[in-house]
């Protein structure tokens, strides 16, 4: 009899506690601050014609939203959204690199946010990839298909960004269980992280080569300045600094909206990490001009330097790179944070040229008829920004990412070999102490 | 690095490494031997009955019989897969059919990661359409600039000449093989026909110039010329590689396994390196803060 009451109380704890899960994840679906706000009512209008415009786009085919042709396959929902989006998410490989595997602690408190914004850029940037797809209903034959085109580049990129979403999920899945007061769950998602990270900087290394490899085969169509068999070399390196620009650009804009949620700390050693992060800027990208004018000089390019692609080509690398890398260089010698910003924000520009240039601008240079996207596919480009704004605005209010996490999920103090046994906490029911 | 650690990454690795197998080489030419067309543009007269032959036998609308078409340069179209160009050139009018120019190796089938695209042992390159997705790579990776993609359907195809392969499956040429009146188009398998063209230059040198135009363009493709005139007065790239095209990514696909076993082993040793000694006791990493 006693054994029966006992487990028929179990049940209505299980039950008390599961509806206090439910209640917690209703309230928490409700939204933080004020609801009609300039951005909320940009962002919905956005959102809006994004999805008129891709009903659209779905029923009556590319055509009616696009400016893609036969000569230009590729426009900037891939120019754009996916080759440069993804170059502007390599911050998140980067920076897990220098805290996880160099360990340099100092860079910490930036990682959760770094991950989380490059999980998202990847979720929805190349999400937007299904928009680009005309026939997306078979965009899962490469992944379990018996269609393995293994010699394709567009394979390896594929799965590529399918398993680094799954390695940066994991890498940030620590902040839901602590969101959700899941403490043993939490501990064990811990334990993955090192090699969530390690996988990821792997993967991270391949795709963003990757994505320069895409256009190798294209050697009679992107005009010499820009075609080299170092595209991927190139692609990759650039994507180091491409996303530490990020991260710092992105960074000064979150530490405005989200101020609350930053702690004290963070706002002191923010500077110092800012400064950090913009001198590996420097040094990479001095590396990278190294090796643009490398495969310059090797290429012989001397004779198309004095045309318009030429004149182009020189915009590029000197006003887009070493302009910024010399900004940088000074900025980081003065500990100058306004020009850090700007010499970022410069670099970013930098990266778009760049990237547009191999894919659509360098690409057929010789065409009569010119690819400019139509107003649909930037609408639909912003949208997809848009959308991913939102879902992390959503996300930083609720999670820790730039805020402290819970009390019981910090690294304990350091504690000395005599006094490290202490007893366990007592045992707490998982979700009951969240306060948030 | 606690073995635990080590296991789980090196599982991962396992999975990533199917994103990276051995690029293959698809020159099949040695397994089989691969048919071909050797178009003679010095008999073609410009009457388009390989134009017409092409839309009967694959049921697209009769093409527009017009001389006018002639004005403009045309490509292939999606509904078009074979069209006939005028030229002006040194020696006069010329006349000269572009299609698909099922290479050895074509880049569009190495570009095509679920394999819609298919280079057959028989020769021919063929599209499939429950495997494709439409990502449109092997328009951006042809040479040829053949694939056309059909823009204006919410459930688009890839269109481009697949040298009649159901045709070949039961035996017959090719449509417009069978309708050219003026023999200008031969068919036959590629070997032999690279024989026949360098006889017919050798027979009468004067009239040919001294090169078959896809003998070793793009590494060899299947439809061949000839003509009297150098072929950039034809409206065909010179400028073309000699090798296959998916040779230019090879080297990177052949980077990639590398990169996938050596990355991670001197990544997990950097972070060994790198561990304080208090993390050491912990063996854990350091805290997802």
């Amino acid at each position: 009899m006693e054994h029966q009451t006992d487990n028929r109380n179990k049940r209505t704890l299980l039950i008390t506690e599961a509806k206090r899960f439910v209640s917690f994840l209703l309230s928490e679906m409700k939204p933080k601050g004020k609801l009609v706000t300039p951005f909320n009512v940009f962002a919905a209008v956005v959102l809006a014609t994004t999805a008129v415009l891709l009903v659209i786009r779905f029923t009556k085919g590319l055509a009616s939203t696009t400016n893609l042709s036969q000569d230009f396959p590729w426009g900037i929902w891939i120019g754009f959204d996916v080759v440069t989006g993804v170059a502007f998410a390599g911050g998140a490989y980067v920076v897990t690199f220098m805290v996880y595997v160099l360990r340099l602690e100092k860079y910490h408190p930036i990682v959760r946010i770094t991950v989380l914004n490059g999980f998202l850029a990847y979720v929805f940037y190349a999400g937007a990839l299904l928009f680009d797809l005309g026939r997306p209903w078979n965009v899962i034959n490469p992944i379990i298909g018996n269609s393995f085109g293994v010699s394709s580049v567009m394979f390896l990129v594929a799965w590529h960004f399918m398993l680094y979403m799954i390695a940066q999920f994991v890498e940030f899945s620590p902040a839901i269980a602590e969101w959700l007061g899941w403490k043993r769950i939490r501990k064990f998602l811990g334990g993955l992280t090192l090699g969530a990270v390690i996988f990821g900087i792997t993967l991270s290394t391949l795709h963003q080569s990757g994505l320069g490899a895409l256009f190798l085969m294209a050697k009679s169509k992107i005009h010499p300045l820009w075609y080299s068999e170092f595209i991927p070399i190139l692609f990759f390196v650039s994507s180091i600094f491409a996303g530490l620009s990020m991260v710092i650009f992105e960074g000064s804009i979150s530490h405005k909206v989200f101020r609350k949620q930053i702690s004290l700390q963070h706002h002191l050693e923010h500077d110092e990490i800012v400064i950090g992060l913009a001198r590996v800027c420097a040094g990479t990208m001095y590396i990278y001009f190294f090796l643009k004018v490398l495969v310059f000089i090797h290429g012989q390019q001397w004779n198309y330097i004095n045309t318009p692609m030429g004149w182009w080509f020189l915009v590029e690398i000197v006003g887009f790179v070493l302009i910024p890398v010399r900004l940088y260089t000074q900025a980081v010698q003065f500990r100058n944070l306004p020009l850090i910003r700007f010499a970022a924000a410069l670099t970013l520009i930098g990266i778009v040229v760049n990237r547009l240039n191999v894919s659509i601008i360098a690409f057929k240079w010789y065409a009569i008829e010119r690819y400019i996207p139509s107003w649909m596919e930037l609408e639909i480009t912003l949208g997809v920004i848009v959308a991913e704004i939102l879902v992390l605005r959503w996300v930083v209010n609720r999670m820790p990412i730039l805020s402290d996490p819970p009390e019981w999920a910090r690294p304990r103090p350091e504690v000395t070999r005599e006094t490290r046994f202490v007893p366990k906490e007592g045992e707490e029911k998982e979700w009951v102490t969240i306060n948030m | 690095m606690d073995r635990r650690n080590f296991v789980k990454t090196l599982s991962g690795m396992g999975v990533a490494a199917l994103g990276a197998e051995r690029a293959e080489a698809e020159d099949k030419s040695e397994k089989k031997e691969f048919v071909g067309v050797l178009v003679d543009t010095t008999r073609c007269v410009g009457c388009r009955s390989c134009e017409l032959a092409c839309a009967e036998a694959h049921g697209f609308p009769e093409p527009d019989s017009s001389p006018e078409v002639f004005a403009k340069e045309r490509a292939p179209s999606t509904v078009q897969w074979s069209v006939v160009n005028r030229f002006q050139t040194e020696r006069g009018e010329m006349f000269a059919k572009r299609q698909c120019m099922h290479c050895n190796q074509p880049a569009c089938a190495s570009a095509c990661l679920t394999k819609a695209m298919l280079k057959t042992e028989e020769g021919p390159v063929i599209w499939r359409e429950d495997k494709c997705m439409g990502c449109r790579f092997c328009m951006l990776s042809c040479p040829f600039d053949v694939p056309k993609f059909e823009y204006d359907s919410p459930m688009p195809k890839i269109q481009k000449c697949n040298l009649c392969w159901d045709r070949l499956e039961e035996g017959k040429r090719p449509a417009c093989v069978e309708a050219c009146p003026a023999e200008a188009i031969k068919f036959g398998k590629r070997r032999e026909l690279i024989e026949t063209g360098r006889a017919l230059i050798a027979k009468e040198p004067t009239k040919y110039v001294h090169d078959i135009y896809g003998e070793s363009e793009a590494g060899g493709t299947s439809y061949m010329y000839l003509a009297s005139v150098p072929f950039g007065q034809l409206g065909f790239r010179t400028d073309l590689e000699t090798i296959p095209y998916p040779e230019l990514s090879k080297d990177y696909l052949y980077a990639v396994p590398v990169v996938l076993t050596l990355w991670p082993a001197f990544l997990l040793a950097l972070s060994n390196a790198t561990k304080k000694e208090s993390d050491q006791e912990n063996h854990g990493t350091p805290d997802g803060q």
